[in-house]
């Protein structure tokens, strides 16, 4: 299978290819990893006249980590994620979800920011980064600009980015505790899209007590979900079995899942619930302080 | 667009349409058969390999996003007519039947070797899990992989 003719421009600066894209409008597409865009393109489901490869750009590439947060760059890969050890302490979530997208050589080539470029509804970082409140820079030649992610996705592979604009970074706030997250993931087979995908965070203050919560669902929705109410329900509360239960029946009504043949609206809904309380009772187990242990 | 790409160590060039699949500028141009085209839709794994020594799918990356790149296939495995410590060990194993998925398998084994010289079975399984194989099963697939892993480290020691 070969994508239809198209021209490919390799970009040497970001400045450049911003100019391309203002140049060429809705026909230039940005090509990052590829592990979306080409398969579709090979599909003919999408027929660019011109792809704009960023995939080398420095300035783009791997992150910083300040006071503030963290800022993914726009090339940053799922497998840099995946193994980032150091980013363990304050942002847990992030190779845990890696972890579960498609496979190893997928997770070698495809970026987080085409990933959520692309909006996939059932794509996994959708879910985590709405849990984790990130929001996206979005740069055209004239204007910068910046979304929470909430706004950024729309609809079903429909996001805010304008044909002129380039998703540059991702930015992730410093948890104002300590953080605990994790991803549940139900696949038909290892590496599949999510039937439903459920991202869980919560951030504890020194007494335990939960002070920010966010959970995201995936593959339950034209677009990843937040639970806001879900989310809510958590907060000034320490993380036990009857406030965990609340958020769990909460959440799953924020999801809107369609049946399909992966599953029935009913039956996907009831997996939000399960998974989200699965995830919490593991992030409280995780969080509790060791018993038995004197000083 | 002129292209020039180190394949197996050897620096060879060619001129491409920027739709051309790198799996396609391996087999088709440079004549490298070894490595094998499966589902050509990123499932398989049949297509697999190393891109500046990481493995890849070679069917979803174009051959023009290898410019300046190290490719290494199949083909590369083997040194002065001898064969990889995982070619042999794949054949004493049984870890293929028709053969078709085998040059994947072996160039991400050799990706997972490079990473952790001393795998557990379940860290095999999950390296080679953009991998299919429809014969054998996977078994004899994880015990040549780990029998390589300490065929390896005795070449060393």
């Amino acid at each position: 299978m070969f994508p239809a003719p198209f021209g490919y421009v390799r970009a040497e600066s970001l400045d450049e290819a911003l100019a391309v894209l203002a140049r060429e409008g809705p026909g230039a597409k940005i090509l990052a990893g590829g592990q979306s865009l080409l398969p579709m393109m090979k599909l003919r489901i999408a027929e660019p006249a011109l792809l704009v490869d960023i995939h080398r750009l420095p300035a783009l590439t791997g992150w910083q980590e300040t006071a503030e947060g963290l800022t993914l760059g726009a090339v940053v890969r799922h497998s840099q994620l995946e193994r980032a050890e150091a980013l363990q302490e304050f942002y847990p979530l992030l190779g845990r979800t890696a972890r579960w997208i498609a496979d190893p050589l997928v997770r070698n080539r495809g970026t987080v920011a085409g990933s959520l470029a692309h909006a996939d509804p059932a794509g996994d970082w959708g879910a985590a980064l709405l849990a984790l409140g990130a929001s996206v820079t979005l740069r055209s030649l004239t204007r910068t600009r910046e979304l929470p992610l909430d706004a950024f996705l729309v609809d079903i592979f429909t996001t805010a980015l304008e044909p002129d604009e380039v998703l540059t970074a991702i930015r992730i706030p410093k948890p104002a505790g300590r953080p605990f997250g994790t991803y549940l993931k139900l696949e038909r087979k290892v590496g599949d899209f999510a039937v439903v995908g459920v991202a869980v965070n919560v951030v504890l203050d020194a007494r335990h007590t939960v002070v920010e919560a966010g959970i995201g669902l995936a593959g339950v929705g034209p677009r990843a979900l937040r639970a806001p109410a879900a989310e809510a329900a958590l907060i000034g509360h320490p993380l036990e079995s009857g406030g965990i239960r609340e958020a769990a029946a909460l959440a799953a009504e924020a999801a809107d899942p369609v049946s399909d043949r992966r599953g029935s609206r009913a039956y996907k809904r009831n997996v939000v619930r399960v998974f989200v309380e699965r995830g919490l009772k593991a992030l409280a187990d995780e969080s509790r302080p060791e018993v038995g242990v004197t000083a | 667009m002129e292209i020039a790409v180190t394949v197996n160590g050897q620096l060879r060039r060619a001129d491409v349409e920027p739709r051309t699949l790198l799996v396609y500028l391996l087999r088709e141009t440079f004549g490298l058969t070894g490595t094998h085209v499966g589902c050509d839709t990123t499932h398989c794994g049949a297509c697999t390999v190393l891109l500046d020594e990481v493995p890849v799918k070679s069917c979803t990356v174009l051959a023009v996003q290898a410019d300046g790149s190290s490719v290494m296939t199949v083909e590369g495995l083997e040194t002065d007519g001898r064969l990889h410590p995982l070619q042999s060990a794949f054949s004493d194993h049984h870890g293929l039947q028709c053969g078709y998925c085998t040059p994947g398998m072996l160039m991400a084994a050799w990706a997972l070797l490079r990473e952790t010289p001393h795998p557990q079975p379940a860290e095999i399984r999950r390296a080679l899990s953009g991998n299919l194989c429809r014969c054998t099963g996977y078994q004899n697939i994880v015990e040549a992989v780990a029998d390589a892993a300490q065929r390896m480290a005795q070449e060393v020691g």
